[in-house]
Parts: structure tokens; C-alpha cells; sequence
């Protein structure tokens, strides 16, 4: 579906509408993305490529390929070693490549590194292959008592400087949690480093213990439509106040959620739970529904609504900030 | 020929190099040492490789060497190029095909690395009695003594027998030539174009049977023919060494490398000479030429044909001068009037004395001498002692030399001391690594660099451990500008630079004995200055001072982690020995390894190429020179093993063995036929583990998974009276037993680790379900810093070693607890370090150990069960323990049976004799005896308390029957007999026989330990292996799903039958080995046994187990013959439904993970497939379980 009235621009990119796949399962297979692309996204962004993930794969082949020998003398190796064979990292890069062929809408690539060599050297590497833009999937959890909220956010700069400098021509997002003291100055920072946009908010495994093993369980739990309204609360908030594009990640349900995040200002919504629970059809199904919202409250284009609500816009701001505080606990009832 | 032809390569390379070329079919099936030319020639058809006529070679693995061979009868009949590979016991199988073959007068080439047949042994390493033993099979022998014949006799090979048409034996030494890497100029494929005539290929195919042109052959004759048929034949054979001779001229034409049938070098003059076989030609030649350059009269004579034999070729060679022959066998014919060889040479010398062809002055004298049996040494000293022996007149004929032969006297004394001119012109280097360190494969690395360099021959001979787990390797690198023909290791006093790549081996191991005067010595230690030289034993210390040698530190380990290598220090030794060598110049040997690496890496993983390429640089800035003090001042001993208590046999021989000193044993204190003394490991202490699982007697709640787990039996249990406390060292822990019901009162519960025979795999941890509730990383057992507690623990382990076991009659066996407070009568072997299958040995030893019998098939298990020095199979304090031996690896169930047969027959025996004699004995007794429950563990102990009784009464009775009673009375207890293998005997090669003992009814038991490879040689599929796995000749995984052993076991409905995978569900384990054992009829288990072959790392083998049965791979059952009986169905299902799916298993090993990444779609599809092999198959027991089982009336 294409229609010019839900077009958007997102990292320097024309987009025919503002919704975006995001790094998920869905869009780990060329076969994933192409079903995405063919029902009406946007522009996708690719499953990350794990940095920990591609060196475990260094350590395995390592182990199990290049030095099995344990010293006997019936054996010297157990496994045979094919000639050619891709590590995750080319399997990686295969798949973009393979994607932008068989695709025309942006590609994103998403990149989730740990070591500043590593955050620089695959950035090189999925701009050489082809992506469009790279979004930067920083996941950090701020676990020790040395490290200050500030060391926090100087890590973040650090990290976009050094990918900045490895690919100066590559339009780059931030991927971040919500756990920022201050947002906004943060991501003010990011923008005087070169960042092109922000993604709000990465959504951190929460890991959950089992009862009957106290075991520390990782487990992956869909987005719920409550969790929109942090994202849309601080988007607002931001619009004014940066000029990076800003995508919304997290509890974006339906066509109306998407109309939600344009009034607040962002550029683009990126999914994934709602896909993962309705499939790729629903593209097509939020589209028609933002139509008929932008149709029944007549307005022409995203363009035209695009931040329209936000904090500098709304006709109350206050809402955004304390969110009416004390008159929505008078609301409550025992 | 240029430089660029030159490859360097072993043996086993080189002659399936021309193999692959050569033939069409190549059947194969693995032994050690000829397994790598299977895997070579499989390797390259995968990838495409074609042969001389552009095609890509089949390459079929069969079941068994004898269907191998089979296979290629069958291929050479329908007209293909067909060979095969093979070694001792493989040999032996092949013989009744290969006098098909030859019968046939078919042209093949059989290549064979010679290994040692098992007689009172197994030994996977060299001689001749495989390829002697096939010198009736009417195949022509045809040897090669180092790894260039290798290419160019397996060439002149083919060219004989295409146009002759007798079939070759090719052969080489196993190691010393199939192992051993050294430059061979390769033979190019256009060159093979012009010695392969296509005309006798085309005649072969052109005798092959069709339907086109039919015909029969292999039919069956009478005494009017089958003579005549068999003499019609002799015209190929006197025609053969003509034809193999202008082969050999025709090959020199175009290679430039001439070669004779029998080759002679020496003296003109000689007048003692060595006739020899094989790689030993080349020491021999070797001190032929040091001793004629100082003027002794002797010469070597090499034979390369050996069958047809043509004597007057090889008398014609022979200087007229020569007076004595020794004529050297690397084999050994008990009871024959000399070996093949010998004889062959003394015939031929006494016809023609009495023909009056010989040209010299009467006959000389000719002896016999047996040399080099399963890879002994075989040094010029040797040599130099048979040409003195041949000097002397009288004496006896027949001689060995290489040991010291103290019962018949036939062995020659030899100078230890004596040394070649060979090793002045050469650089020798010698490498200690651990096994899995990569020492090996780095000096393999070096020798390539050094072989490509002009003007520069080289050499890397290997030897290697007979354990799995913390095996020591040591390499010997030889390097010069001319030839290098010294095929015998590295000797003391020669090393021009020495490697020690652990630092513990100084402690261990004489290393520096190797060294010469001057030596440099490189040391991987994260110790410097007075630290490291006070840690070195005193000895080492005075080594170093007296023989001025010069040494470097460097700490491996550090600049390893530094660089990202984690433990892996190979690249940076190399680095290393390069820098304090000068055999290349130094900028040169540094871009030559990081050639090297990128060679290995680079095209495949940047990033490893990367922090090799770092490491290079890393390990040149952290090599220090240690300057060696003046006076020697450590008190330090080098390690002895402790067995001051053990007997005169265990002090005397196998102490010596495990230091290393078994070559200098005499034959006196040698068993004569293959009995050792059982619990020998014990003596071992190897002493690998870093890390020390530290028991936490507060929280312990005594389940017994700790030592139900551990492979190497190193953590025990044992229950005993609070009194034996009074005496326990400081530091020893124990704690009132929980369920005391269960025991008297004041018993005590200890768990106790054996600090120097453990190997730190961790999984005692792992599997301990107990938490500190206020610390949840504080479990009841935790890994700890071995020097924080060894001291206490070895105090600790004397202690609890000398504690009574506990009454078994008395323990709940049914329980986990109780039965692992049996005494394991399985410790301490040299299975690698987290193995999956000895868990279930050491099980099977503490439950039914001081009654059993073990036939163990060959493989991982006879290896780790059986590979002196030491024996893991011990025996309790009454004396009693499990009696083992391993027959062969295909018949292994025939085997057991036997062994049942023989129980049974004595037992039947024993109470015919009991009940004629029973009027002479107590009748009460003799009633007893005859009607013993011994169901159980009390039942079992009362039946030997009668069994003493009788013996007592039988002293005293004056009947012969008594005394014959006497001998057997013990088999009127309960015995059981297991039989123990892999799955490459179970599903394979042994199958037949595996079947046909279910088939029998008999009372056996067998275990299958399942690791779905052949895992003792290198991983090669077997009919367990999964499908989508990739293994050795299934490198695009393997196509078809793996054999269901249990469900043709179960449709016999008389046998036992388990799936267990002890870590996913031990009890249930625990039930199938009673189960099993109480059954009176064959049982069989088949247990998952995580193996390294499997790719991943072994201190998570239970996760793995349980995802495998999670998963569906492994379904857990039992099937009991019993409850069909009773009228219920025998089949329980002991697992759930798959609940994750097959690639959550799968992923997580790279048996299946490496094929994703080579070709995914493959993968994908063989998973898919996998998934629904699982699911069905778990389906499809549901439903057998699921039946009702009650008796079908027949109307």
C-alpha cells in the first residue's frame, strides 16, 4: 500500500509511511523481511547483529574447528572442517546483502556491540555491505556502584563517536532505555555528536526468577499498549527541543497508536509485538486505520500532524510533564 | 623439478593422494593409524575433487574392514578403480576377500599403515605382523620406508598391477611413516596421465562382469580343477617383479626418482650386511654410512617387493664379499623357525650356495633378528649392536635387540651412547606440550615453514599419549640441509633446543636428559628470576648449570589472554622457538608464521587471523632471557610415584612404565600373557585439576549426585561409625548421616574428593541441587583454588581411603544414596575430562563390580579401560572386583556370550559334582547351596559364606571330585556378565554378533555407550549418528536418521532394553542397571554419552543431556520382559513429550551447528526432518506404550 499522505522521513531516508519493523525475530530471515516489506513497511530494520554473539562464534570455531586435538594418538580431530563456512557476523552481512537485493524499501542494519573496536569495525562492515542506515543497539545496564548516571551517558558518546568517526556518512540512530536521569539532555548530546535520530525505548529483557529452581530465567515478553505512553510522553517532550528524527519502539498496537506517535512528533513507529501476535497483515490494517482517522479528523497528510501535539505544541504542556498529577489521583476511588 | 612441487606431508597424505586419484570406488572404514586416509580421500570427494579420469571419486564407508573389503571386491567386479585403507586388526578381516581378489587376478592396491595385531595386547602402534600375515593371500607386497616412497610406490603400485594384474599390498610403517611430516615432491596429475597406460584401465573394465557380455566367475570347483586352476596362475606371479621393476624404471623416467625392488647401500666390499623391511631402512642406512665413512665393511639391503619374492634380484645386489647376513623382521612368528623375512633371504641364499649361483666363497652365515614390535625404538646404537653381532661367530642364530631379554638371552646389548654423523649436520628440537595446548599442531606448522625454505630438509615425528585427559605430547623436529633418514626419536644428549609448553613438566618429566651441551631451552612459566629457579627440582637446576644451557621464560598464558587466545599458546611458542633459533632469519620466520596463520584463519575467521597475527608480536616483546645460576640449590625431587605399599610387581614394572622408563623393563618382569594386576590408576596422581571441588558439610543433604556423575570416580561417599573419627587428621569433614534411620546409630557420612586424580571438569558442581539458602551461588559443592585446600585434601583422601566400605549388604541399592555409597571399582582412568561414558562404567562397577565379568569391545573404553601403564578397574577389599578383558572390536556379544557360556557350563558342572557328592557333605548346606536366593546383595554374601564353608568340607573329603568341586565351587555364586562397547561396534561393525547374542536368550548384559561416533578414532559417523550431524565421512551431515537400536531390540520381547541418559534422569538410569542385571535373559542399554566429538565443551554435558531428551533425540524408556509376564505392558516411557524444539538441542553442539554455517539449507532441511524423526519416534513409542498387553487367547 502506498499512499503519499502517510510518507515520512526517517535518518535522511523518503519512506512511503511511518511504520518501521523492528529488530526482532521477525526480520532475522531474508524471507521475514521480504513478507514485511511486501505487506506495507515503511522501512525495516534488521535483527541485531550481536557483537558477544559473533565472538562466542570466534571462541567455538577456535575450539571445536581449528584445534580439536587432545593429544592421543588414534585421534588428532573429531570434527571435519569445511572449506568455506560463514561465521554469524558473514551470515549477517550475507543477509543484508541478500535483503537490499530483493527489497526497495530502506534498510536499516542494528548492531549491539560491547567493545569500542567492535562497535566501529562492524559498523564499517554493514555499511560496506549495503545498509541504509545503522541503528546502534546499545545495551548497557548500569550494574555497578562505581559507574555514575553521567559515566552512563559519556559511554553512550563514546560509543557514537567512535562509530561516527569508523562511518562518517552512514545516517546513525540511538537505541535507547528509558532509564536516563535526564533524556532529553542526553539525547541533545547525542545530536551535537552526530547522532541522526533516537529510538525510544529499547525494551531490556527482563529476566524473571523461577520459584521452584531460583534460577535467574530470561524470558521475552510482548509489548503491552501501556508501555506507549512513557515513549509518547517523552517524545513530546524532546520534539521541540532536538532536531534528530525520533522513532517510538514499545507498545505500538494499532493505527491509532501510530497517529499517537506522529502528533507527538516522531518520524517513524517501529513494531514488533503486534506483528509478532497478528502477522504482517496488520501493516496493511494500521495504514487504513490511520487513514481513517486522518479522514474523519481531516488532515491531509502525517506531515501535517507531525508533532503537532507535542510539548511546545499542546495546548496544555503541563499535561506532558506531572501529567495532571494530583487531579488523576482525585480520580481514583477506593 | 622445481621447489613448488614439494609439499610437506605424512605418509597416510601421501598415499591417499595418489589413491584418490587412481581409483573410481574407494571403500573405507576407520583404524588407527590408516584412518586419515579414508578421511582424506572422503574430505576431497566432498569437495569435489576429481580423479585422473574427471570424476569425483565415491568414497562409501562400510559397517567393518571385512566389508570394506567386500565392497571392493564388488566394485573391481562391476568394473570400477577400487581400493581401499586400512591397519592390523582391519587387515585380518580383509584376507578372505583379498584371496578372492587376487584369486581373481584383479588389479587393486590395498594401502596399509602397519600396525601390531593384538595378541596378549592391543597396540595401536607399528609392526609388521598385520602385512605378514597376509603374505598368503596371494596379493604382491610391496613396502615403503618414508613418506616420498609412500607417494611413489602407491604409484608404481597401480602401474604394476594394471598391467600385471596381481593385486598389491602397499605398505608403511604406522606413525613412524603414516604420522611422520617430511617433504615429498608430489606427483602431478599430468605426470600420472603419462605412467597410468588408460589402455589396462580399460581392460579392466573391459574383465568386469555385464549383463552386455556375461559371463561367471566365483563359482565353486571340484578336485578335478581347483588345483590346476590355482598353478595357472604362476606365469603373473614370476612375470610380476619384472613388470613392478619396469614400473619402478618407466616412474624414474618421468619423476626422476629411480627406485629398485631391492636397493643396496654400503660398502662394495661388505662383508655384514642387514637385509630390512620399512622405515627402519632408513637408520640402518644412516649408520651404514657413518661406519663405512670410517671404514667398516657393511652394507644395508632395502626391500621393497616383498611378495612375489624374487630371490635372485635381491642376491644380486648382495656384494660377493659379505659373509654374514642378519636378516631384521619387524614381527614376531611364536613357535616358527624364524621370521618371514629371515626365512625368505636363507632360502634364497642356501639355493643358490647349492645351486652354485652365489658368487662369493662359501655360504655366509645368515641370522634372524626380531626388532621394533608395536614401535620400539630402533637407533643406530641398535644397528651398530647387529653389525658388531654379525662380526662375531657362534652364538644363536635367532636375535632380538631393542630390549633387554633376560629369560631366552636373545637379545643384543646395545651402546645407548652412540650417535650417527647424521644429527651433527641437523637441528634437533623436542616439544613438550599438553595435549590439547596445540603443541602439535604448531610444530606441524613449523615444519611446513621450515620444509618450504630451499636447501632445507626437515622432519616432525609425534608421540603421543595413552590418555585422553591431560595428555602430554612430545614432538621431535629434526631440521637440516641434507636428507633426513633418522626415522627413531630425538636421543638424550641431542636436543639443540628444548620446549617445555607446561610448566609442571619440568617437575614430571627428565625433559633436559634430551639436551645437548649448550642447548637452548624455552619454558612457558609465569614465573621469573629467583621464583622460577627455586620452583625447579634440583636436577633440573644441575642440568642446566652443567650442560650450560641457554633459557628463556615467557609467560604463554598471559600474553595468550591478553591477546584474546584464552589458553591457546601455540602460536606464541612457535613464535618463540623461531626467535631463539636461528634456522631461519628472524624476519623471515616471523612473516612465515603470520603466513601461516593467515593461512590457517584468515580466509575462514578474520578476527582469530587477528589475535594470532597480535599474539606473533606480543610473544617477542615477553620472551626473557633467565640467566642461569652458578651453583645449584633446590631440594625439590623430580616427581616419583608413590606406591610404597603397592606389590613387588606394581613397584618394579608398573611404577617404571608410568615414569616413563618402560623400554628399559626387562622380559623378566613381564607378564607372559597379558595378565595385570586390576587398580593400578590409583598409583597415577596426574595431578590436572587448577580448580578443587571443596565439600560443604553444612548443606550437603547427601543425594549422592555428586559421585553418581563424577567420570573419574574421584569424589566418594562413605558411611561409617562415628569412632573411626578419633583418629582423623585435622581438616577431615564429616557429618552424621541424614536419613540415619536407614543406618546404625553414630554413622557418619563423609564426601570426600581424590585431590590428584581429579581432572576439575566441574560437573559434581554442576549437578549438585543444593543452595545456600541465604547465597544462592554457594552451593554444597563449590570449585576452589586447588593450592587453598590440596595439602588438607590429600591428608584428608589417605584417610577416608582406609575407612572400612560400608556393609553393602546392609545399603538401600535401590536409592541413590545408598548406591553410591558402593565402592566404585572403576577409577581414576584416562578418559578426557568430563567424558559421558564413564559415568555408567564406574556405575556398573559399584553396583555389580565384585561380581562381574566385562568383555569390552576395542574403542574409547578399552582405551581408557585397558591402555597401560594403568588399570582403572580395582578390586575391593575382599579381593573381589570386575574381571575384564577386550577380545576385538567386531566381536565383542560373542565374546560375552562365551564368557556366559562358560559361567553357566562351570555353575552346571560344579552342582552335578555337588549333588554326586552331597552325600559326603552337610546336607543342609548342600540343600542351601542348591537352592540360594541370590537375588540380592545378602543373598549374593550368604551364597559365598556356604560357597567357604564347602571348601572347607571338600579340603578334607578323599574323593578327586571334591578337588575339581574345590576349583569351581565359586561359580555357584552369582556371576554376571557384561558386555561393554560404543556405538561403533553396537550399530556397526559388531551388530551381527550383537544381535545374534539377544537372539540367544543367554543372560547377558549389555552396555552401549552411545556417543554416536566412532569416538577412540576421531569422530567418524557411525550408524548412530544422528541425521543433519556432521561427522567424519558425513561432512554434509549425516543424510539418514540414526539407527533405533532399542526398538529392534524390543521386537525380540525376551530382552531387557533401556534409553537412559544418566544426568537427564539418574534414577531412572539407577533402575535400568539393576533392571537389567536382575533380568535372566540379554539386556540391553543404550546410554548417551556426550563425547568432544560432539563440539561442545564437556563441563556442560548435563545440560546437553537434558537437551537431548527435552528435545526428543533421546527418549528415555525401559523395556521389561518381566511385566509382560505379569500382563502389563513391558514398555514405560520415562520422558515426556519433546517439549523444545529439535534445533534448541541442536544448535548448542557443533556437530549440527557447523553445518548450518557451511551450507544452511542443508541444515534447515535436515533439522525439519530431525524434527520429525524426534517427534515420530517419540509417537510412536507413546502409542507400543500405550498398548494393551493382555494375552491373546488362540481359539
Amino acid at each position: 500500500m502506498s499512499n503519499k499522505r502517510l510518507s515520512t522521513r526517517y535518518l535522511g531516508l523518503e519512506l512511503d509511511n511511518p511504520l518501521v519493523p523492528s529488530a526482532s525475530p521477525l526480520t532475522a530471515t531474508v524471507a521475514g523481511v521480504c513478507r514485511l516489506a511486501a505487506a506495507g513497511a515503511g522501512a525495516v530494520v534488521m535483527h541485531s547483529l550481536f557483537e558477544e554473539a559473533c565472538s562466542r562464534d570466534h571462541e567455538l570455531l577456535h575450539h571445536f574447528l581449528y584445534e580439536q586435538e587432545v593429544g592421543h594418538g588414534e585421534a588428532d580431530d573429531y570434527l571435519p572442517v569445511p572449506d568455506s563456512f560463514q561465521t554469524a557476523e558473514e551470515h549477517y552481512l550475507e543477509q543484508l546483502q541478500t535483503i537490499k537485493t530483493r527489497i526497495d524499501i530502506p534498510v536499516i542494519a542494528s548492531l549491539n556491540g560491547v567493545s569500542p573496536r567492535g562497535w566501529a569495525d562492524h559498523a564499517r562492515e554493514l555499511a560496506a555491505a549495503g545498509a541504509d542506515a545503522l541503528e546502534l543497539n546499545i545495551y548497557h545496564i548500569a550494574a555497578s556502584a562505581q559507574e555514575s548516571g553521567a559515566a552512563v551517558e559519556q559511554r553512550y558518546l563514546d560509543i557514537l563517536a567512535d562509530v561516527r568517526s569508523a562511518v562518517p556518512d552512514l545516517p546513525l540512530a540511538l537505541k535507547l532505555g528509558a532509564h536516563f536521569s535526564s533524556p532529553v539532555h542526553l539525547v541533545a548530546q547525542l545530536q551535537e555528536q552526530g547522532a541522526d535520530a533516537v529510538v525510544l525505548f529499547n525494551r531490556f529483557l527482563e529476566p524473571t526468577l523461577d520459584l521452584d529452581t531460583l534460577k535467574i530465567v530470561p524470558q521475552l515478553q510482548l509489548s503491552t499498549a501501556m508501555e506507549l505512553n512513557e515513549r509518547l510522553r517523552w517524545t513530546a517532550i524532546m520534539r521541540a527541543q532536538v532536531a534528530l528524527d525520533i522513532a517510538i519502539t514499545g507498545g505500538i498496537h494499532s493505527g491509532e497508536d501510530v497517529i499517537r506517535t506522529q502528533l507527538v512528533g516522531a518520524q517513524v513507529a517501529q513494531l514488533a509485538s503486534v506483528l509478532m501476535r497478528r502477522g504482517a497483515g496488520v501493516l496493511g490494517e494500521m495504514q487504513r486505520a490511520m487513514l481513517a482517522w486522518m479522514d474523519e479528523n481531516e488532515y491531509d497528510s502525517l506531515q501535517q500532524l507531525r508533532g503537532s501535539v507535542c510539548h511546545a505544541n499542546a495546548a496544555d504542556p503541563s499535561g506532558w510533564e506531572r501529567a495532571n498529577y494530583l487531579d488523576t489521583l482525585d480520580l481514583w476511588r477506593p | 623439478m622445481s621447489r613448488a612441487d614439494i609439499r610437506m606431508m605424512d605418509g597416510n597424505e601421501a598415499a591417499a593422494t595418489i589413491a584418490h586419484q587412481l581409483n573410481d570406488v574407494i571403500a573405507i572404514y576407520p583404524i588407527t593409524p590408516a584412518s586419515v586416509m579414508g578421511e582424506l580421500a572422503d574430505s576431497w570427494s566432498n569437495r569435489g575433487r576429481h580423479n585422473l579420469w574427471g570424476t569425483v571419486p565415491q568414497v562409501i564407508e562400510l559397517q567393518s574392514e571385512a566389508g570394506a573389503a567386500g565392497a571392493v571386491h564388488g566394485a573391481l567386479q562391476a568394473g570400477a578403480k577400487a581400493c581401499t585403507f586400512t591397519a592390523s586388526q582391519g587387515l585380518l578381516l580383509k584376507i578372505p576377500n583379498m584371496f578372492k581378489i587376487a584369486g581373481e587376478l584383479t588389479p587393486t592396491v590395498f594401502h596399509v599403515a602397519a600396525r601390531s595385531l593384538a595378541t596378549h595386547a592391543l597396540s595401536i602402534f607399528c609392526d609388521h605382523s598385520d602385512v605378514m600375515a597376509a603374505r598368503t593371500t596371494g596379493f604382491a607386497m610391496l613396502a615403503s620406508c618414508n613418506a616420498q616412497e609412500v607417494m611413489d610406490m602407491a604409484c608404481i603400485a597401480e602401474m604394476a598391477t594394471l598391467e600385471g594384474r596381481v593385486p598389491v599390498l602397499h605398505f608403511f610403517d604406522g606413525f613412524r611413516t603414516s604420522h611422520e611430516i617430511t617433504p615429498v615432491e608430489v606427483i602431478s596429475p599430468e605426470q600420472l596421465q603419462i605412467l597410468i597406460n588408460p589402455r589396462l584401465v580399460q581392460a579392466c573394465r573391459e574383465r568386469a562382469l555385464s549383463p552386455e557380455h556375461p559371463f561367471i566367475r566365483g563359482t565353486s570347483q571340484n578336485p578335478d580343477l581347483f588345483f590346476q586352476s590355482r598353478e595357472a596362475i604362476n606365469p603373473f606371479y614370476d612375470a610380476f617383479p619384472s613388470i613392478v621393476q619396469n614400473a619402478m624404471d618407466r616412474f624414474a623416467k618421468v619423476t626422476g626418482r629411480q627406485y629398485q625392488l631391492y636397493d643396496y647401500r654400503g660398502a662394495e666390499d661388505a662383508e655384514r650386511v642387514v637385509v630390512v623391511i620399512g622405515s627402519a631402512v632408513g637408520c640402518v642406512q644412516e649408520t651404514v654410512d657413518h661406519l663405512t665413512a670410517r671404514g667398516e665393511k657393511v652394507g644395508v639391503l632395502n626391500v621393497r617387493l616383498f611378495r612375489p619374492f624374487a630371490a635372485e634380484r635381491l642376491l644380486s645386489i648382495l656384494p660377493a664379499t659379505v659373509k654374514a647376513i642378519a636378516v631384521l623382521d619387524r614381527t614376531k612368528e611364536p613357535g616358527a623357525d624364524g621370521e618371514p623375512l629371515f626365512k625368505d633371504v636363507a632360502t634364497a641364499v642356501f639355493e643358490a650356495c647349492s645351486e652354485g649361483r652365489w658368487p662369493g666363497q662359501g655360504l655366509p652365515r645368515v641370522l634372524g633378528g626380531r626388532f621394533g614390535l608395536s614401535s620400539k625404538e630402533f637407533t643406530p646404537g641398535m644397528v651398530k649392536a647387529v653389525f658388531d653381532r654379525l662380526g662375531r661367530t657362534g652364538g644363536k642364530r635367532a636375535f632380538t635387540v631393542g630390549i633387554d631379554d633376560d629369560i631366552t638371552h636373545l637379545s643384543l646389548p646395545w651402546d645407548d651412547t652412540f650417535r650417527t654423523d647424521a644429527a651433527e649436520r641437523q637441528v634437533q628440537a623436542v616439544f613438550f606440550g599438553l595435549g590439547a595446548d596445540g603443541t602439535v599442531s604448531a610444530n606441524k606448522n613449523s615444519i611446513k615453514i621450515i620444509g618450504r625454505v630451499d636447501g632445507q630438509y626437515a622432519q616432525g615425528h609425534f608421540v603421543y599419549d595413552s590418555k585422553k585427559s591431560g595428555a602430554v605430547t612430545v614432538s621431535h623436529l629434526r631440521f637440516g640441509p641434507d636428507p633426513i633418514r633418522s626415522t627413531y626419536e630425538i636421543q638424550n644428549g641431542e636436543a639443540d633446543f628444548i620446549g617445555c609448553h607446561q610448566p609442571r613438566f619440568l617437575q614430571r618429566y627428565p625433559m633436559l636428559d634430551k639436551a645437548a651441551e649448550g642447548a637452548r631451552v624455552l619454558i612457558n612459566t609465569d614465573l621469573s628470576g629467583d621464583a622460577f629457579w627455586h620452583s625447579l627440582p634440583g636436577s633440573v637446576q644441575r642440568s642446566m648449570i652443567d650442560k650450560q644451557l641457554k633459557v628463556s621464560l615467557i609467560d604463554a598464558y598471559k600474553v595468550a589472554a591478553e591477546a584474546g587466545l584464552g589458553k591457546r599458546i601455540n602460536t606464541i611458542m612457535q613464535t618463540c622457538f623461531f626467535a631463539l633459533t636461528d634456522i631461519l632469519p628472524q624476519d623471515e620466520a616471523m612473516a612465515q608464521v603470520k603466513a601461516a596463520v593467515e593461512s590457517s584463519y584468515g580466509r575462514r575467521s578474520r578476527r582469530i587471523a587477528d589475535m594470532n597475527l597480535a599474539a606473533i608480536d606480543m610473544a617477542l616483546t615477553h620472551l626473557i632471557a633467565f640467566e642461569v645460576p652458578t651453583q645449584a640449590d633446590s631440594l625439590i625431587p623430580l616427581h616419583e610415584v608413590q606406591a610404597d605399599e603397592a606389590s613387588r610387581f606394581v613397584q618394579q614394572v608398573t611404577t617404571e612404565l608410568i615414569a616413563g622408563r618402560g623400554d628399559a623393563v626387562p622380559v623378566s618382569r613381564v607378564p607372559v600373557d597379558g595378565t595385570w594386576p586390576s587398580g593400578t590408576a590409583a598409583y597415577e596422581k596426574r595431578d590436572l585439576a587448577r580448580e578443587l571441588p571443596q565439600w560443604e558439610e553444612d548443606l550437603c543433604t547427601h543425594c549422592g549426585k555428586c559421585v553418581f556423575v563424577c567420570p573419574h570416580a574421584v569424589i566418594r561417599s562413605k558411611a561409617f561409625d562415628a569412632e573411626q573419627m578419633e583418629r582423623a587428621p585435622a581438616g577431615f569433614k564429616a557429618v552424621p548421616i541424614k536419613g540415619a534411620k536407614d543406618f546404625p546409630d553414630n554413622t557418619l557420612i563423609s564426601y570426600q574428593i581424590s585431590p590428584d586424580d581429579c581432572t576439575g571438569c566441574t560437573l559434581c558442581v554442576e549437578i549438585c541441587p543444593i543452595h545456600d539458602k541465604t547465597n544462592q551461588s554457594r552451593k554444597a559443592l563449590n570449585m576452589v583454588p586447588k593450592e587453598s585446600v590440596i595439602e588438607r585434601e590429600r591428608v584428608s583422601w589417605d584417610f577416608f581411603s582406609q575407612l572400612p566400605e560400608f556393609d553393602r549388604t546392609a545399603l538401600k541399592t535401590g536409592t541413590m544414596k545408598g548406591s553410591m555409597l558402593m565402592q566404585p571399582l572403576f577409577e581414576f582412568s584416562g578418559a578426557c575430562s568430563g567424558c559421558g561414558e564413564t559415568p555408567y562404567i564406574r556405575l556398573l562397577s559399584q553396583l555389580f563390580g565384585d561380581r562381574m565379568l566385562v568383555a569390552n569391545a576395542t574403542g574409547c573404553s578399552s582405551i581408557y579401560g585397558g591402555n597401560l601403564p594403568t588399570t582403572p578397574w580395582a578390586l575391593n577389599a575382599e579381593g573381589r572386583g570386575p574381571a575384564w578383558n577386550n577380545s576385538l572390536f567386531e566381536d565383542n556379544a560373542e565374546f560375552g556370550l562365551g564368557m556366559r557360556a562358560a559361567l553357566d557350563k562351570q555353575s552346571e558342572y560344579a552342582i552335578e559334582l555337588l549333588q554326586a557328592l552331597s552325600s559326603q557333605l552337610d546336607a543342609h548346606l548342600v540343600a542351601q547351596l542348591l537352592s540360594a536366593d541370590q537375588s540380592d546383595e545378602a543373598g549374593i554374601r550368604a551364597q559365598r559364606e556356604r560357597v567357604a564353608k564347602l571348601r572347607e568340607r571338600l579340603q578334607v573329603l578323599d574323593d578327586p571330585r571334591a578337588e575339581t568341586l574345590y576349583a569351581l565351587a565359586d561359580k555357584l555364586c552369582r556371576h554376571s556378565v557384561w558386555i561393554v562397547g560404543g556405538d561403533g561396534w553396537a550399530y556397526d561393525i559388531g551388530y551381527g554378533g550383537l544381535d545374534h547374542v539377544l537372539a540367544s536368550g543367554r543372560n547377558v548384559n549389555i552396555l552401549v555407550l552411545d556417543t554416536e561416533v566412532y569416538s577412540n578414532t576421531g569422530g567418524q559417523t557411525s550408524k548412530a549418528t544422528p541425521r543433519g550431524a556432521v561427522a567424519k565421512f558425513s561432512a554434509g551431515g549425516k543424510s539418514v536418521a540414526k539407527k533405533d537400536l532399542a526398538r529392534i531390540a524390543m521386537d525380540y520381547e525376551h530382552v531387557y532394553v533401556a534409553h537412559v541418559a544418566y544426568a537427564a534422569k539418574d534414577m531412572q538410569t539407577l533402575h535400568a542397571f539393576r533392571e537389567a542385571e536382575s533380568w535372566d535373559g540379554p539386556s540391553l542399554i543404550i546410554a548417551y554419552s556426550p563425547c568432544i566429538a560432539h563440539g561442545f565443551d564437556l563441563a556442560d554435558n548435563h545440560e546437553h543431556q537434558r537437551l537431548a531428551v527435552e528435545s526428543g533425540h533421546w527418549p528415555l524408556l525401559r523395556y521389561d520382559p518381566r511385566r509382560a509376564e505379569q500382563g502389563e505392558n513391558p514398555l514405560k516411557l520415562d520422558s515426556k513429550p519433546p517439549s523444545i524444539p529439535y534445533a534448541a538441542f541442536a544448535r548448542t553442539e557443533a556437530r549440527f551447528s557447523m553445518l548450518a554455517r557451511a551450507n544452511p539449507e542443508a541444515a534447515e532441511a535436515f533439522l525439519a526432518q530431525a524434527q520429525r524423526d524426534a517427534s515420530e519416534r517419540y509417537h510412536r513409542y507413546e502409542q507400543l506404550a500405550g498398548l494393551s498387553w493382555e494375552k491373546h487367547d488362540e481359539q
